[in-house]
């Protein structure tokens, strides 16, 4: 038991039973693994019965490329998934009228905020962790390595924490959960999308560049590369394919023995640790009005920002005297 | 306990509260009085920490909101207006959940918390879940949670709104018994007459501004609250009433199927002069009363200003 006290705060402790009482969530889990296994089985299925040119055999070549699928979708699961579950975790405490009891307590902002998230994180992390049957039939058939498999699900779980970190931000900074959950799917759109658009569309016009002018470009490395690094279905295939990241910073005619600037996975744990950090620092200064410590008359807060306060506090405690 | 001094709230250019200046003493029980959008919850949540003063200082037991708002939590319990439950919890794990959240060990929680639920009279629904109780046991409830950190004080945003007569009552009579243990509790409201009985002082508010503030019959006296005497007779109710009009410090004399209700500005002795005079008219009167103004005239009396706009 003391273990667990030590770990399990109240706030945690809370968010588990509530989430684990609701009817909802095994719903979650099972639609969930009902569709990714439709997944699965569709792949099967057109591998085996509508390929004609394939020898209608499923090989450890089909099994690798099932693996490939199979994590494309969960990544695009994920997407869909994290924020729904993790930007209403402030707000739908606002509009349920409980987080200012929440607030009065002795909880500091960073335990509610880090209690929160762990607690989404830890009911994704199920979910993922109860599609792994659906895996094994890659296993049964061979062709990926426990380790990629591993890596896979680690890079799953960061994914999980950057959007999950950004839902839990927006949930602070707007009152309402249904807009906190528009931003931050649209900010996931901005993260898993526009930087794959960018990518293809800056590396379109240096290709472009090189072929009017001839020769190839000086370097045997593109900037454009770093752009890809942004993107999870980049990084995901640079930890399935070692040769990735190299493919991509690639230019024409560069050396192909020389090694990439950065592994595009890195590159993408290392800039989104730093949103991530960012915005649980917005969400915990965002939870509770913080007052400046007395050092009186340091220029006082700027007028924007205090105007922006108030109408956030307007909503706060007005909003219920009036109704 | 509690000190208030020139406390303005301010949202754009909507001023919701104004230059407040407010003590109340330990074990005070304070009515905070006045109409919706007054200021009541405002002032209260910058008391409970959650919501930055424009200017001014606020403190609870010597601690500033803004400066110490940790140690002020530690002494306040704070049970807003509208609150909502986590409706998948017993009423025993609700309150395990903020024991915990206030740092008290299971031990003495598991110890704590029928005492509580025995305070506010919900013991036969420990085990229930939390959204299957009325209202008013919802608000006793919040009631109980409140009370997990036996706090110093206690700010109670509207505690018996929209409950029904009975449950207003055991929403009064545990009030009472928290006044009996020596919290300083701080309660608005705008259904006057459940105050009455039992705050010690009044603080009448509106459009931001204390207007009146202090002990409820000095507000009262203050106020020259005009008496209203209630008369009833067995006949030639019209004719009393007419000679009434033109004694003096009589205001003004109305007539319905209960009596005569005489506004009345004079003194006891006066009063006294006046009942002779009546029975002198020989109309045979049955009662001849002096209506108990209440908080409730002295509300409207104060705010009649607002309630034209």
């Amino acid at each position: 038991m003391n273990w667990t006290r030590r770990l399990i705060n109240p706030v945690i402790n809370k968010e588990f039973r509530l989430r684990m009482r609701s009817p909802r969530s095994m719903m979650s889990v099972l639609f969930y693994v009902l569709a990714l296994g439709v997944v699965a089985m569709g792949f099967i299925y057109l591998t085996l019965y509508l390929d004609q040119r394939s020898s209608q055999r499923f090989n450890a070549q089909a099994s690798q490329m099932m693996f490939y699928v199979l994590s494309f979708a969960q990544l695009i699961l994920i997407a869909f998934m994290a924020p729904a579950l993790t930007a209403g975790v402030v707000s739908s405490e606002r509009e349920k009228q409980t987080l200012s009891m929440l607030l009065t307590t002795q909880q500091s902002s960073t335990t509610i905020i880090l209690s929160k998230l762990a607690s989404a994180l830890s009911f994704m992390a199920l979910i993922v962790l109860a599609t792994l049957p659906v895996y094994s039939i890659v296993f049964l058939y061979g062709g990926i390595s426990p380790k990629q498999m591993v890596s896979v699900f680690l890079f799953y779980l960061f994914v999980m924490l950057l959007l999950g970190a950004l839902g839990v931000m927006f949930s602070t900074l707007f009152k309402r959960t249904i807009i906190a959950v528009i931003v931050t799917y649209g900010t996931g759109l901005i993260i898993f999308l526009v930087t794959g658009l960018l990518y293809l569309f800056c590396m379109g016009i240096a290709q472009q560049n090189m072929y009017s002018s001839g020769q190839p470009a000086p370097g045997t490395y593109s900037w454009v590369g770093y752009l890809l690094g942004l993107n999870p279905a980049g990084a995901m295939v640079s930890l399935l394919n070692p040769t990735f990241s190299r493919d991509a910073f690639l230019m024409y005619g560069g050396s192909l023995n020389s090694e990439p600037p950065i592994q595009l996975w890195l590159e993408f744990v290392l800039v989104y640790s730093v949103v991530i950090v960012l915005a649980l620092l917005i969400a915990i200064r965002n939870i509770r009005p913080v007052a400046r410590r007395k050092r009186k008359k340091d220029g006082g807060p700027k007028a924007g920002q205090a105007a922006e306060q108030a109408q956030q506090e307007v909503g706060q405690a007005e909003q219920p005297s009036q109704s | 306990m509690i000190e208030i001094r020139n406390l303005s709230k301010r949202y754009g250019n909507f001023h919701a509260l104004k230059e407040i200046n407010l003590e109340i003493g330990k074990g005070t029980v304070f009515g905070f009085v006045g109409p919706n959008g007054a200021g009541k919850s405002t002032t209260m949540s910058i008391l409970a920490t959650l919501m930055l003063p424009t200017s001014g200082v606020a403190k609870v037991d010597g601690y500033d909101v803004t400066q110490y708002p940790k140690e002020v939590r530690k002494r306040i319990g704070y049970m807003p207006d509208f609150f909502g439950v986590y409706d998948q919890l017993k009423a025993t794990e609700y309150l395990h959940f903020y024991g915990a959240s206030y740092g008290i060990p299971r031990t003495e929680r598991e110890q704590l918390i029928p005492q509580l639920l025995e305070l506010v009279n919900l013991s036969d629904k420990a085990d229930a879940y939390v959204d299957t109780l009325s209202r008013g046991m919802k608000q006793r409830l919040c009631l109980a949670r409140c009370l997990v950190h036996d706090p110093e004080v206690l700010i109670l945003d509207e505690p018996a709104s929209g409950l029904d007569p009975r449950a207003r009552i055991e929403m009064r009579e545990i009030l009472k018994e928290l006044k009996l243990m020596g919290k300083t509790i701080i309660i608005s409201s705008h259904i006057l007459p459940e105050l009455a009985e039992m705050v010690d002082e009044i603080g009448v508010i509106e459009h931001g501004e204390m207007i009146a503030q202090g002990k409820v019959a000095d507000i009262q006296n203050r106020l020259r609250v005009k008496k209203v005497i209630h008369i009833r007779t067995l006949e030639r109710e019209e004719e009393l009433a007419a000679k009434l009009r033109d004694e003096p410090h009589v205001s003004s004399v109305l007539t319905d199927n209960t009596g005569v209700h005489v506004h009345y500005s004079g003194d006891d002795v006066q009063q006294s002069a006046l009942l002779r005079q009546v029975i002198s008219w020989e109309i045979p009167i049955v009662s001849f009363q002096e209506a108990q103004s209440n908080l409730e005239d002295v509300f409207l009396e104060i705010t009649k200003g607002g309630a034209r706009e």
